[in-house]
């Protein structure tokens, strides 16, 4: 196991990738946060935050459960059976600029479902994609717009997140 | 995509569910667990998620039904499945043989999942064990209505947060409704206290054998219950003279203006439906603020979305293990 983040960094990339959205949101248009479950909503809730706090208005936060938008529901393997949780999205995504958030993106399977899960929620100006950690493995075409940390993580290689919310502690590590 | 970090050891086994009372609590509350993740896609403006897309969904009903029905087949649709009706409305074959025949016909047609509805007691349990297909009761004779069941526990907690010591009644013709024995199961599987109503005319045999309480009086419980959930006169099944007229059933056993001026303020009052106005409840009960009977008509949408998905998903892997070896 080596550790790739510890809380400093995390913090200190959280900070520069909430620069960098602010950056890029065009004049007049409203932007609204959404994480994927479990862990990307809870770096979507920090960002949410910080967004808000640097903009000086609340930034509204969501999340997502993919579950029933995941492309192995057919064909499942052992050991990991999907469990369906609750997407919360209170408010309208309707030409709302969506930061789409997850902690890792890996095969970009998880974002192809986040994406078919929001078009069915409305439709919103633009969804841009921020993670945490940005490794290797992609399937998909898929590419962050905000990538917090490359990881070059061979493919058996496992990259996992702790955050202290859901964890307990804070850190990212791969083994 | 597998989900990283802690797993829930729990694991969602059944690819048919036949009846409440063969699950445990955990079961059942896995059950409505996942109904919450369910509840969003009814509210949105695509009402719609692709989990069963390509599945193919029976609605086998052999008895009448339209609620019931109409909500397996709007879940159904709303996960994407296809769904094909097929009612038939009074078998003069013999049982067994009429089921064996149409399950092969069934099988034929490529399906994977079965809502059946059926006359007989154990009907369903019979046809899972004859098909490959996924199997979900929809009420069979005096037996079961799981989904009914599960539906009613799923808007009592969304209410009261859990059943837990919470006091219920289930009043009216217990001996004829499968839904007073779904309910009796999920209610007491999941911690409160259930109390059967009626005359003893109306009690199944050997009641004293149900892990319920047996009141032969609604004016002695319904000062006592926090939920009151009332049956309806099935006058298509009962045989003889169960009580003396209906107003006489009304007096003692409908619930009323006066008698809920009585119950606890925030007591839930519900009614699988359909509703006979103004005998077993009164139509401004019926329709006040302690009434939930519509909610239930959703919730029922609901809890059977999770039900498709969740007795689909578990046959997904028990093939996968099969081809797995």
């Amino acid at each position: 196991m080596k550790v790739l983040l510890n809380a400093k960094q995390i913090d200190s990339i959280l900070n520069k990738l909430t620069s960098r959205i602010i950056a890029d949101i065009p004049e007049g248009v409203e932007i609204a946060v959404i994480g994927i479950r479990s862990r990307g909503e809870i770096v979507a809730q920090r960002l949410a935050k910080r967004l808000s706090e640097k903009i000086g208005s609340d930034i509204p936060c969501g999340t997502l459960d993919i579950t029933l938008y995941r492309d192995d529901l057919n064909s499942p393997k052992s050991g990991s059976q999907p469990r369906v949780r609750t997407t919360e999205i209170t408010f309208d995504i309707d030409d709302k600029l969506i930061i789409l958030v997850d902690d890792v993106l890996h095969t970009g399977r998880s974002a192809r479902a986040a994406m078919d899960a929001l078009i069915d929620l409305g439709r919103p100006k633009a969804i841009r994609l921020a993670v945490l950690v940005d490794r290797a493995g992609r399937e998909f075409p898929i590419q962050a717009d905000y990538a917090g940390y490359k990881a070059d993580a061979k493919p058996e290689k496992l990259v996992q997140v702790f955050l202290k919310e859901s964890d307990n502690k804070e850190q990212v590590i791969v083994e | 995509m597998a989900e990283k970090g802690k797993t829930k050891e729990f694991k969602w086994q059944r690819k048919h569910l036949l009846g409440l009372r063969e699950l445990t609590a955990e079961e059942i509350t896995y059950i409505l667990d996942t109904a919450q993740g369910f509840e969003e896609i009814s509210a949105r403006a695509v009402k719609k998620a692709p989990p069963l897309r390509g599945k193919l969904v029976v609605n086998l009903f052999f008895e009448d039904s339209t609620r019931t029905r109409n909500s397996f087949a709007l879940a159904a649709n709303r996960l994407s499945a296809d769904v094909v009706e097929f009612t038939k409305k009074d078998s003069s074959v013999s049982k067994g043989e009429t089921l064996l025949d149409t399950a092969r016909n069934l099988e034929a047609m490529g399906i994977d999942i079965v809502v059946i509805r059926h006359n007989a007691g154990g009907a369903p349990t019979l046809l899972s064990k004859c098909i490959n297909a996924c199997v979900v009761n929809a009420g069979d004779g005096y037996c079961e209505h799981p989904t009914q069941g599960l539906l009613d526990v799923f808007t009592i907690r969304k209410r009261k947060g859990s059943l837990k010591g919470l006091k219920i009644a289930i009043v009216g013709d217990i001996s004829h409704s499968r839904v007073a024995r779904s309910d009796m199961w999920a209610m007491t599987k999941l911690g409160a206290e259930v109390t059967f109503v009626g005359p003893p005319t109306l009690m199944p045999p050997k009641v004293e054998q149900l892990p319920v309480k047996i009141s032969y009086s609604l004016d002695d419980v319904i000062e006592k219950v926090d939920v009151i959930n009332m049956l309806r006169i099935q006058f298509e099944r009962l045989g003889g003279n169960p009580f003396p007229s209906v107003r006489e059933y009304s007096h003692y056993f409908g619930l009323t203006v006066e008698r809920m001026k009585r119950a606890k303020p925030d007591i839930i009052v519900m009614h699988p439906g359909p509703i006979n106005r103004g005998l077993e409840i009164e139509s401004e009960v019926a329709d006040g603020k302690n009434s939930v009977i519509l909610q239930q008509v959703t919730n029922g949408v609901t809890v059977r979305m999770a039900v498709l998905f969740l007795v689909n998903q578990a046959a997904a892997e028990k093939q996968a293990e099969a081809q797995n070896g």
